[in-house]
């Protein structure tokens, strides 16, 4: 089957997703996703971030579909068309869900762990905009402590459900789920239990806000300070396969391995996570490439960093003759040794 | 979300019992979670309106299903009270057709009259008055349920009188 | 008189009983199907018949039954959508509460067209009493032999339930309503696939309103063609109208697509006029969620046709100047109601009724609420209406389910034909304190301090 986003073409099998294909293109066509989570069975279609407009349905049928598409959870067609960023409707529909996901969001970045590696930062970054127009009190939740491991921020939550199918689809007793309806649904486990099975740990991985996050790494670090590293351990539950983050020789927090879209490769278990931050327990396999571009890589020593030259630099820092005067320093006069270099570096440059 | 936790007395009785096993015979055998809002409706009613997180666990347990599944669900249904509530609750439907037949001024006068706000019982646990969103009975409003019953065209002087017959006892809350 | 189908034998004494409904003429269609045709020839007749679901879509009934999945094998289902809870919408309880065994009539014969042995009607919790009814009678049809196994001697087997709901409009939407069937919370599926593929427990079912369903037996008795004579164009058959609001006989009337909306209105045999000497101020003809209209648009179309009860007259003029059929719940509002409070109070609906999944309804049907409700208590700001505006759209075909757009089109609705009306509000909050602030002043005589001024 051919499907062609943004112009550009590729072959998938049937039964593929508009949003899988774009990824199989990769770069710029590929769409945001807040809830989607490519393994977490029946995940997606509820952030609508990823909407795309299908200027084609199919070869067979080639009517446009008037209405914008969940890209995870729409199949792709033989000869189905789709524009993603290319569609002003699109980048139209992306800025609203940015704007509705962050009326009530507290914007704590600064105190948030989360910050640097959160989808929803990044997508602000990408379509939010400077200034609010919600001028009302924001939405708040009284906090619920879900055990010693995992630290629940609601006002965070942005209901993406991914923590509930973990635990749906991980373990066989889930103790927490979506509580109430509407604005005020939340994240609980109702009765204040702790969640402590032993996959549990995987609701910070696939959590792309702050509301769940590692409580063993609470306050500890900002996450762009520590390097990771690839690592793994002979581990009896899980594949061990983790990456530690270190800052100098303390593995700081133990994740899962994730990959450009922020998924994890395998689920780990608690122990790894919690109870192994001890360089003796891990072979450390080498550091860790960002294969996302975010916050969290800028300035790391895995990215090339070009150096800036602004060739205006050194005329900046001298200022021109006629400014001078007009500024206020006509008390000190240039020298006329001044005025020559001046006016070479005003021809030079 | 931290919850108030509230004790409550289970009394699950043969006639309730038999009640549930009948609803759970409407669905096929593997698909005994279906059942679950109409059970929650019947121990509810033989619960005086409300389920606490005990209530739950013991449906919870005999559906088969995890106590999370029914706080889930019972939290999503308004019908559902997680908390003890008056024992005639006046939920008057506040919803644009009954608005423009005054339902408004009715809530002021029966929330005056009881001593009450809207949402909180009365001290003696007789009467709770709460807004509701629209009933489906536009054409015979103001209007409010009690119990199993709509009361409609509504007027204070009929208020006065149900509130009357509440303390009498004379109100049959639940068909059963 | 116009022409009954559902509602000609409501006035017989006792016709909620099995006995009373069946000696006149009750379960005819069921033998009918049972015993001379095959459940394909069931469905023609209703595809014959143009009949539109009644439930809002307006989606043909007969094309919805042709695309159940016969080919799977699996067990088919068909579930009545009696979670009634649009506002201004109370006919199906009329119609389930005083001839229930209309109700369940269509449903045997509907699943025995469909070919499925399990059906379930999903009622709303409210309507408690309604469900004991309903209960009672197919425990009547049950034994009569139209319920059970081998009915009829025909070989066709169908338990059908009663199966009620706990408080939520969303269930009203056939995938929430199913999951609400299945014991979960009210979340509307993604679609696809449809429920006619994958449904109750993943087989193929079929959600149809109650009226659409209770006009079934009519079409097998009559046949589809009768059927497609009545009404107007593609509005065939009758349609059953809720009117609540400011008039002289609100009630449920079963009328016959094509009426003039001016008759509906004025005649005594219908609503019988305003309820007071106030006058007509707008009218929504199809419950909350369609867009309301403004007195000039009523009994007229933009280009100066009469307005009719029918699918594609009241739609004439699209959004701009028209509006959509619906349900069939008809609100009237005299000059003493405020359309900005009306607004606000039909958004504070849809927030409380959001179920909260997807971003853009769960957010913005708040934050308009919020925003009408400062409005509405002299807190607007004149950037709010463009600010309200610019929140529908961006809902507005956004969502998973049909609930977004349900409260975007009426507040897009009231700011386009009552704009001065907000500007009133937020420049003049003194003179809207007092919430019944239009009964002394109604806003025909302030509307001046708001008029633009054309030189």
């Amino acid at each position: 089957m051919k499907v062609t986003i943004d112009g550009q073409s590729i072959e998938v099998e049937p039964g593929t997703t508009i949003l899988q294909a774009a990824r199989m293109i990769g770069g710029e066509v590929v769409p945001p996703a807040m809830c989607y989570y490519s393994k977490l069975k029946g995940s997606g279609g509820k952030c609508r971030c990823c909407l795309v407009e299908v200027s084609k349905g199919s070869e067979a049928d080639p009517r446009p579909m008037p209405k914008l598409m969940a890209s995870c959870v729409t199949g792709c067609m033989d000869g189905m068309e789709v524009n993603s960023k290319s569609s002003p409707r699109v980048t139209e529909a992306r800025k609203s869900v940015t704007e509705f996901l962050l009326i009530n969001h507290p914007l704590d970045c600064p105190v948030c762990d989360q910050a640097g590696e959160c989808d929803l930062q990044n997508l602000s970054f990408e379509h939010g905009k400077s200034e609010t127009r919600f001028i009302e009190e924001k939405r708040t939740f009284e906090p619920e402590n879900i055990g010693p491991n995992i630290q629940l921020h609601m006002n965070r939550c942005i209901l993406c459900y991914r923590c509930v199918m973990v635990a749906d689809q991980l373990t066989d007793d889930r103790v927490h789920g979506v509580m109430d309806r509407g604005d005020h649904s939340n994240i609980s486990t109702c009765i204040s239990k702790a969640v402590d099975n032993e996959f549990s740990g995987n609701m910070i991985d696939v959590c792309p806000v702050g509301a769940l996050t590692d409580k063993t790494f609470r306050f500890k670090s900002r996450v762009w300070f520590s390097k990771p590293y690839n690592a793994h351990r002979d581990c009896p539950t899980c594949s061990g396969k983790t990456t530690v983050w270190m800052f100098g020789d303390e593995i700081q927090r133990v994740t899962g391995r994730k990959d450009e879209y922020h998924e994890v490769d395998e689920f780990i278990c608690n122990g790894c996570r919690f109870d192994h931050k001890d360089i003796a327990d891990w072979t450390i396999e080498g550091p860790r490439a960002f294969e996302k571009d975010s916050v969290i890589n800028q300035n790391k020593y895995n990215r090339k960093l070009q150096k800036v030259e602004i060739a205006t630099e050194e005329n900046i820092l001298l200022g021109r003759e006629e400014d001078r005067k007009k500024i206020s320093m006509v008390e000190i006069p240039l020298t006329e040794e001044d005025i020559i270099n001046q006016k070479n570096l005003g021809n030079n440059g | 979300m931290e919850r108030t936790y509230h004790k409550q007395e289970i009394n699950m009785t043969e006639a309730l019992m038999t009640r549930i096993n009948e609803l759970i015979s409407h669905y096929p055998e593997d698909k005994r979670k279906s059942a679950l809002l109409p059970v929650l409706h019947e121990v509810q009613d033989a619960h005086e309106n409300w389920l606490s997180i005990e209530l739950m666990n013991k449906v919870a347990e005999i559906l088969l299903i995890k106590p999370i599944e029914v706080y889930e669900v019972v939290s999503f249904y308004t019908m559902y009270n997680q908390r003890p509530v008056g024992k005639y609750m006046f939920e008057f439907c506040q919803t644009s057709p009954c608005c423009l037949n005054g339902v408004e001024d009715l809530m002021d006068y029966t929330c005056e009259k009881l001593g009450v706000k809207v949402g909180e019982p009365t001290p003696d646990g007789l009467f709770e008055v709460r807004g509701v969103e629209c009933l489906g009975a536009c054409g015979y409003a103001p209007m409010m349920q009690l119990g199993d019953f709509y009361k409609e065209h509504l007027t204070a002087a009929k208020i006065d009188q149900l509130i009357e017959d509440c303390k009498n006892d004379t109100i049959i809350l639940h068909d059963k | 008189m116009s022409q009954k189908i559902l509602l000609d034998k409501i006035n017989i004494p006792g016709i909620k009983t099995y006995e009373v409904y069946r000696q006149n003429g009750g379960y005819a269609s069921v033998e009918k199907a049972l015993k001379t045709l095959t459940p394909d020839e069931v469905v023609e007749e209703v595809k014959t018949s143009g009949l539109r679901g009644r439930g809002g879509a307006g989606f043909p009934a007969g094309m919805k039954w042709s695309f159940i999945d016969k080919k799977s094998g699996k067990p088919r289902h068909l579930v009545c959508n009696a979670d009634e809870s649009e506002p201004g919408t109370f006919k199906d309880r009329y119609l389930m509460e005083f001839i229930p065994h209309l109700l369940i009539e269509g449903m045997i014969t509907s699943s025995y067209a469909l070919g499925a042995n399990l059906s379930y009607i999903y009622i709303r919790g409210e309507y408690m009493w309604v469900y004991k009814i309903l209960e009672r009678a197919i425990n009547e049809a049950k034994a009569a032999g139209f319920l059970g196994k081998n009915i009829l001697g025909s070989g066709y087997d169908l338990e059908l339930y009663v199966h009620c709901g706990a408080g939520a409009y969303i269930c009203g939407e056939e995938t929430a309503l199913i999951e609400s069937l299945e014991g979960k919370r009210g979340n509307p599926r993604i679609k696809p696939p449809f429920p006619a593929i994958s449904g109750l427990w993943a087989n193929p079912t079929v959600v149809n309103n109650v009226e659409t369903i209770a006009a079934v037996p009519w079409i097998v008795n009559n046949s589809g063609a009768e059927y497609a004579k009545i009404g107007i164009g593609r509005s065939t058959g009758t349609k059953l109208i809720s009117a609540s609001g400011h008039i002289k006989n609100p009630g449920v009337y079963e009328i016959e697509l094509g009426l003039s909306v001016y008759e509906f209105m004025n005649s005594d045999e219908y609503l019988g006029g305003m309820s007071s000497d106030r006058p007509l101020k707008a009218f929504v003809p199809g419950g909350s969620s369609v867009p309301v209209l403004p007195a000039n648009l009523i009994y007229k179309t933009a280009n100066g046709e009469d307005r009719l009860m029918s699918y594609e007259s009241l739609s004439d003029g699209g959004f701009a100047t028209g509006s959509m059929l619906g349900s069939g719940g008809f609100i009237v509002y005299n000059d003493t109601s405020c359309i900005v409070r009306n607004t606000w109070n039909f958004s504070r609906f849809y927030h409380h009724e959001s179920c909260g999944q997807c971003s853009p309804c769960r957010e913005g049907t708040g934050w308009m609420e919020k925003v009408l409700h400062r409005i509405e208590n002299g807190h607007g700001r004149e950037e709010d209406i463009d600010l309200l505006l610019s929140i529908q759209s961006k809902i507005e075909g956004n969502t998973i389910c049909p609930l977004g757009d349900a409260a975007a089109w009426p507040v897009a609705a009231a700011i386009r034909h009552f704009r001065e009306e907000f500007e009133y509000h937020i420049r003049f909050p003194e003179k809207i304190k007092h919430r019944n602030h239009f009964v002394a002043e109604p806003f025909e005589k302030v509307k001046h301090l708001v008029s633009k001024v054309i030189v």
